[in-house]
């Protein structure tokens, strides 16, 4: 009898933490303007903003994981090294996920706006990164990167990496041990913080709008234009949530198998 | 193509441990490395195989030096002891692996691998995943993948030791078998009186970093020179 | 959105004036040390201003507070129109003030305010480029130059809607690089050399100093942006309320407002 009671506790607990997560979604597709609906998700502004998205969405998603996996697999290794360095490897990692993005934003226009410090000298020859569609995807691989990384790098760390011993043994050089044994082997946990990173990527605002800033067409993304919307037209507000929403939740049902590395099904 | 001789002579240090062994082996009287848990007999293996680094000595497969060889270079063959299969690979692609990696496209390897498969009695396995084999299926497989890559001599590292204890001794005879067709030389690295009796031809003691007997099985029954070997060759008797 | 919390007050002159005629009329002891005992306004009174109204306002709240030590002023400072949405959708707020007209016509539609709104103060549109004017802007015509770089508030918000009727009563036709959510973004841009140009209003020109340089514009004087206050009618410290909008409209009020460049109705 004394058994249950704890047990019992704990749904409801998390029946809470399930409505908090769930009832906000419940609330867009409450108040979403149903009939109105298929006129404003056709419209050019949404088009626009959609087609934005998800352009540099997946551009960011294939950047963080070209430059992502080296970095997951250096501090994957890292545990061999000093306890400075390596501490410090893992704060650098860190920093996307514990600055505020305005502050990420801020932090990028000061390095590669015009007069960034970095950004002075791509100016003379001719290259401005703030207010193009490059900035977006500069400022959404900068917030999502950590994601991909740690995902990586868990997934690096769970494998029992002395197979690649085995395939030293049987003539694989390194680079041909990393392409055939090292990298199918964390594949899920690469699929799983690609899938994050996306996600991540598709909702950045802060970081967007202080960099790239918010133009039509080149630098106005679905959060963006959800945002200036709501203070208007508050039914096209929703309808981009609802885009931006139906999205998401595409994505994580595309790859839901691959959810948690090295958990079959 | 394998070798016909394999000759050690070798200092190795792990942290403060030192170890010095020298020895040889021939091809066709595979060589068991014998000695209680941490007297370096896994040292010995790893620097054979090239996974640890040497102070000194030379290690001469056929008068050709490995010190100083990456593992993917010295054409040594490895059986690990808990066969290291690849998980994402089936049966085959694992046994073709080897094929694979000096220069046939995946299609061919598979192709090369078949005759291996079949020796090892793999051929109904070869679609499956390594977590789907038994301990028994497992070993062959590491063995064929070994062997598949042609390698100029094998080590094997306590061959029985992830294995049930009630198939161990049919796995061995079995085992037993195939270490004679293999044409090069061998080196078993093993703690079992049993392993020694029915795998090999040669011993070598290594007790605290150093050889303390080297000879044939019988000549170690006959006269144990430590207290350790007197202790393996009861084993057996057993 | 930028929040004020209460920071210690400034001393100001006028201030210690105003307190005494205050003192004498709220109690009948004399001097500004005994007001506290007496004072009958307390509690916190929630502002949401427009952006362009905050430096002005925090230093009015600063002296505000100082009067009533037992008032705490808390402001927030935001785009217009985010704001009286926000009151719409039924934020806690006791004080709103809007950058024009019509912002606050959403709030009054909707049965939210008081009273009527009073028009205490006006604002004008003027040019301001970066202190080195990379792109040599010498007047408004120079926006529609190919090659400036231009930064505008969204038409959704007031400085937007004022700056599109501007730029067609000019007759010109300006492709910004970005439409910004509220005026004080768009200075950002302009103070950090991120952009050739800019439309904000004059007490944004005043309130950057001299990190900015100022172009009048002539036409701008006919587009006014009338300011408006109301005390809304979800307050629940009305007292408080009424008396800092009677403070702000009050002389000192409308002094500080002309000096940071605003104008009178």
């Amino acid at each position: 009898m004394r058994r249950r009671g704890p047990a019992v506790t704990v749904w409801v607990i998390a029946g809470f933490a399930l409505a908090l997560l769930v009832l906000p979604l419940l609330g867009i597709l409450l108040s979403a303007p149903w009939p109105h609906l298929p006129a404003l998700l056709v419209a050019p502004e949404t088009l626009q903003a959609l087609g934005l998205s998800l352009l540099t969405g997946v551009i960011s998603t294939a950047l963080c994981l070209v430059l992502g996996i080296p970095l997951a697999v250096v501090l994957a290794r890292s545990v061999s090294w000093p306890v400075v360095p390596r501490r410090l490897l893992r704060a650098a990692v860190t920093i996307p996920l514990v600055l505020p993005p305005v502050v990420g934003g801020l932090a990028l226009l000061l390095l590669l706006g015009r007069n960034g410090v970095l950004g002075k000298f791509l100016a003379l020859i001719g290259v401005t990164i703030p207010f193009t569609t490059g900035a977006v995807v500069i400022a959404q691989t900068f917030v999502a990167m950590p994601f991909l990384v740690f995902a990586v790098e868990g997934a690096l760390r769970g494998a029992d990496r002395r197979v690649e011993l085995a395939a030293a043994s049987l003539g694989a050089s390194p680079l041909r041990v990393f392409r055939t044994i090292t990298i199918p082997l964390v594949a899920p946990g690469i699929a799983a913080g690609a899938v994050l990173c996306f996600a991540r990527a598709l909702g950045e605002f802060g970081a967007t709008i202080t960099f790239a800033g918010s133009y039509p067409g080149v630098t106005r993304t679905l959060p963006i234009a959800s945002y200036l919307a709501s203070q208007t037209d508050l039914d096209q507000s929703i309808a981009l949530a609802l885009v931006l929403l139906v999205v998401s939740v595409a994505v994580l049902l595309g790859l839901r198998d691959r959810w948690l590395p090295g958990v079959r099904g | 193509m394998s070798a016909s001789a394999l000759v050690a002579d070798v200092t190795a240090r792990r942290g403060s441990f030192e170890l010095t062994a020298a020895f040889n082996v021939s091809a066709g009287r595979p060589l068991a490395l014998v000695g209680p848990n941490g007297a370096g007999k896994t040292t010995v293996l790893n620097v054979l195989a090239g996974h640890a680094d040497v102070e000194r000595g030379s290690i001469l497969l056929d008068g050709r030096d490995l010190v100083g060889l990456s593992p993917e270079a010295r054409r040594v063959g490895v059986v690990f002891q808990d066969f290291l299969l690849f998980p994402h690979l089936t049966v085959a692609d694992n046994v073709a692996y080897g094929i694979r990696m000096r220069g046939s496209r995946r299609a061919a390897a598979r192709v090369a691998a078949r005759p291996w498969l079949e020796r090892f009695d793999l051929g109904a396995l070869a679609d499956r995943y390594p977590h789907e084999l038994s301990g028994g299926q497992a070993q062959r497989v590491a063995l064929a993948r070994a062997l598949a890559a042609e390698p100029e001599a094998l080590l094997l590292d306590e061959p029985m030791a992830s294995l049930d204890v009630e198939i161990r001794d049919d796995v061995r005879a079995e085992l037993a078998g195939h270490l004679r067709d293999f044409a090069g030389p061998t080196v078993i690295v093993t703690h079992s009186a049993a392993d020694v009796a029915a795998l090999a031809v040669d011993v070598v003691v290594i007790e605290h970093g150093a050889v303390t007997q080297r000879g044939t099985w019988a000549s170690l029954r006959q006269a144990p020179a430590t207290p350790y070997v007197t202790r393996l060759v009861r084993q057996h008797e057993e | 959105m930028r929040l004020r919390p209460s920071r210690p007050a400034r001393a100001a002159p006028l201030a210690g004036a105003v307190a005494l005629l205050l003192a004498a009329c709220s109690s009948p002891s004399a001097g500004p040390s005994s007001t506290t005992s007496a004072d009958p306004l307390k509690g916190t009174v929630t502002v949401l201003a427009a952006a362009s109204l905050s430096e002005v306002y925090s230093d009015l709240a600063d002296r505000f507070e100082k009067l009533h030590p037992n008032v705490t002023i808390t402001e927030s400072f935001g785009g217009s129109s985010a704001l009286a949405s926000q009151i719409v959708q039924g934020a806690p707020a006791d004080l709103l003030a809007t950058a024009n007209q019509a912002t606050m016509k959403t709030v009054t539609d909707a049965k939210l305010a008081d009273g009527t709104p009073i028009v205490y103060a006006t604002n004008i549109l003027t040019l301001v480029v970066p202190p080195s004017n990379p792109a040599e802007v010498k007047a408004v015509a120079d926006l529609a130059k190919p090659g400036v770089k231009v930064a505008l508030c969204d038409t959704t918000v007031p400085c937007g809607s004022a700056a599109s009727a501007l730029l067609s009563a000019e007759h010109l036709s300006v492709t910004p690089v970005t439409l910004e959510t509220d005026v004080k973004a768009v200075l950002t841009k302009v103070e950090l050399d991120e952009v050739d140009a800019g439309l904000v209003y004059v007490s944004d020109a005043k309130a950057a100093g001299d990190k900015v340089t100022q172009i009048a514009v002539p036409d701008a004087a006919n587009l006014i942006n009338r300011y408006p206050i109301v005390v809304l009618s979800g307050s629940k410290n009305k007292t408080a309320a009424w008396a800092f909008e009677q403070f702000i409209v009050s002389i000192t009020g409308l002094t500080a407002l002309k000096n940071a460049g605003f104008g009178t109705p």
